[in-house]
Order: structure tokens, then sequence, then C-alpha cells
């Protein structure tokens, strides 16, 4: 049994580790605004992006100068796999949730005898995944030092992947992110982005975008130009999500410890209690019973 | 006074301007253009320089961007910039270090395509930088 030290010790570290994490969740609350406001923020922009890119499509009609991004390589040997996680862990399963679901991805593309290559974004999935692909990771993008996310960030990447896609590098790319659906769930998704084309075409025809067009230069060069850039504006879109996921996963990971931590002290108290009051008894006990034996 | 229509300036992390204009003009890739309301649907790349935009209430507002495309229909025009700025807020900085990052672009492109691209960007940039330095 632990003497009433021991307890009054383990009690006061206790409540000290409630402390640190009532502060990380409330950091963590204030982060996810902050990190929500940015991802509706950036909303608009890739919603007209996909309205445009489809309207172009219809243009072109699937014609043959669509570009390679658009239409793929015609193979599916060499998949490359963007697999985006948080910087930091503390957050519940967000970060093995996400690269659970690549590693789910890459065996079976293993299975079936296809080449993989991976780049991570963010250190916790590098953790992860480095243990049984190490040598399949081609780059690990460090979003560390970055302290509000610009598109600036997700460009560079995009820049990476198309450059690797012109050399040849592979030819399918898979994004994986964790889409932001509230504070308590986060969905981890692979999201197929090289080849763009069909998904995104079909998805938007509907909205009959039927005016006709004048284009400024050749839809074919508009097109090319906006391919990349929207390949980036997914790859922000799936930071941003990420980022407002990571917080809000935190968010309830701290809020359970918190919660967890208050019922250890409560427990702790308890038995620290009945130990005085039997402490106190004993002595009780041992005056009366000597002054009884006077 | 000129009709209004519905503009928008949209750049990946905001919506910069969404409100009835008079009139805008856009550096289209193939020459400036202004637009009013009732223009044809028009889709057009855009290179680096600077919108103006008068507002309905004949306020004139000046953005820079830097890349992007215009989508214009007779009700409304939309502007996707890759990055905008309000042109009071312009860091010229900023400015000096995307025209130092063209110039390596341009150093560094391995064929002439890429490099024609590139000082093509370049030249923009500086027109850009030579048309703010006064103001």
């Amino acid at each position: 049994m632990a003497s009433l030290k021991d307890l009054r010790n383990r009690i006061a570290s206790v409540k000290a580790t409630q402390k640190i994490t009532k502060a990380m969740q409330m950091v963590a609350a204030a982060k996810l605004r902050r990190a929500q406001e940015a991802a509706e923020a950036a909303r608009p922009y890739s919603e007209r992006m996909g309205a445009v890119l489809a309207n172009i499509t219809q243009a072109i009609g699937g014609g043959g100068d669509a570009p390679a991004l658009m239409t793929g390589t015609g193979r599916d040997d060499v998949h490359l796999l963007i697999v985006c996680t948080a910087e930091r862990g503390l957050c519940g399963g967000f970060n093995s949730q996400i690269a659970r679901l690549a590693r789910d991805h890459v065996r079976r593309l293993l299975a079936d005898g296809k080449q993989v290559k991976i780049i991570c974004v963010g250190k916790k999935g590098y953790d992860i995944l480095r243990r049984d692909y190490a040598s399949m990771i081609l780059e690990r993008v460090d979003l560390r030092e970055v302290k509000t996310l610009g598109f600036v960030n997700a460009d560079a990447i995009a820049r990476k992947v198309i450059h690797l896609f012109n050399d040849g590098g592979f030819d399918i790319c898979t994004l994986f992110y964790s889409q932001f659906k509230s504070v308590i769930s986060q969905i981890p998704t692979a999201q197929q982005i090289i080849p763009a084309g069909q998904a995104s075409a079909t998805a938007e025809t509907g909205n009959g975008a039927t005016a006709v067009y004048e284009y400024e230069p050749e839809p074919g060069e508009i097109l090319s130009d906006l391919i990349p850039r929207n390949i980036a504006v997914q790859i922000f879109r799936a930071l941003l999500e990420n980022a407002a996921g990571e917080m809000g996963a935190k968010m309830s990971a701290m809020d359970n410890a918190t919660r967890n931590a208050g019922d250890m002290i409560n427990k702790l108290s308890i038995t620290y209690n009945r130990q005085r009051q039997a402490q106190i008894t004993k002595e009780l006990i041992e005056i009366i019973s000597g002054a009884e034996a006077l | 006074m000129a009709e209004a229509f519905k503009f928008e300036l949209v750049s990946p992390e905001k919506l910069l301007v969404s409100e009835q204009v008079e009139s805008v003009v856009i550096p289209g890739a193939e020459g400036e253009m202004t637009v009013m309301a009732q223009h044809a649907p028009v889709m057009t790349i855009i290179k680096p320089g600077v919108v103006t935009i008068k507002t309905a209430g004949g306020k004139e507002e000046r953005f820079v961007v830097f890349g992007g495309f215009a989508d214009i229909l007779p009700s409304g025009c939309t502007l996707l910039a890759e990055s905008a700025t309000h042109v009071n807020d312009i860091d010229r900085a900023d400015l000096a270090r995307r025209i130092q990052e063209a110039k390596e672009d341009a150093a560094d492109a391995k064929d002439d395509e890429s490099r024609s691209k590139a000082e093509q960007f370049l030249s923009q940039l500086t027109t850009l930088e030579g048309a703010l330095l006064p103001a």
C-alpha cells in the first residue's frame, strides 16, 4: 500500500498533467477555429476551379490535345502516393488512421505487382511508414516551420509531383489526407489526382455550364496551364482539411485526457482520504486503549 | 451610369473581392482588356499585372495579381488569381524575391520552350515592378 506521501505526490503530478492537457485542448480549440476559417476561405477558389475545369473539358470534348496530366500515361504500373499527415502527435488516432489507409493501399498495389513510390507530407506519417516502406519513400516534405499554411507550400509540392510525372516517374498519383467532417469525425480519404480528367469532369457537367466561351489563348493551352494549378489546389485543400482535422482530433483527444486525469484524481483522492481516516482511527484507538490500560 | 455586374476576385487563400462593379481592367495573356456588363463569355489566362476595379459606387480599387485566369460571363466575372494583393499592401521585398526566383528559373531552364516561358514571366514581372515603383 502506497504511503500518504506517495499518494499526495501522485495526485499533484496528475493534477499537473491535467493542467497541461487542458491547456493543449484550449490551444487546439483556438487553432481549430482558425484552421476552419482558412479551409472555408479556400473553398470558393477550388469550387470555381472545378467549374471552369469542367467547362473547358467539355469544350475540348476529350479530344486528342488534352494534356497527359489529365488523360494519364495509359499505364498504371507505377503509383505515387502523397501521404499528408500532421507534424505533431498527441491527436488521437488521426495520423495512424491516414497511415493505415495508405498502408493498406500500398499492400494492395504491391500484391498486384505494381511499383509504389511515396511522398510524405508531415513528420508523423513519415515516422509510421518508414518502418515498413522506407525504400519506397522518395522524400519527405517538412511543414513544421510553416506557421500559416499558404498556397505556396502546396504549390511547391505540386511542382515536384508534376516534375516527376513529366520525367515519367509514375503513372497514377493518389493523395491521402483526412477529410474534415466535424470536430469529432475526420475521415481518412484517398483521392486520385493524376490523371485528373474523368472524375472531376463527370461530377460537374450536371451543372450545365452551357455558355459558349471564347478562349484566349486556345482551350488546350489554357488547360495545360490550368491542370497543374488544379493539382496544387487539390493539395492545398487537402493540407487545409488536414490542419483542421488535426486540431479537431487533438481537441477531442485532449478533452478525453483531461477527463481521464479528473477521474484519476478523484479515485486517488478517495484512497488518500480513506487512508488518512484509517490512520486517524488507528491513532485514536491507540490513545484510548492506552488510557484504558492505566 | 454604366450597368453594374458581379465581380469576384478569388485567391486560393481567400475571397478578396465580391461586389457589384461597373468595369474591371484585366491583364489578359494576350493584352489588357476592360470587362463591362454584358461582356461575351470569355475565358482567359492572366499575366502578372494590375487589376483595376471600378465599383458601382464609382470608387476605384487596384489589385496586383501574379498570374491566374479569368472566367467572364455576361452576368459576372470571376478572377481566379494565383496570388493577389491590394496595391496599398504590396510588399516590395516580396516582389523583388519573385523577380529573383523568375531569374533563377530562366537561368535553370533546360529547353528553349521553358526558357522562353520563364523569360516571358520575368519580363512581365519587371514591367509590373516598373509600373508600381513610382506609386
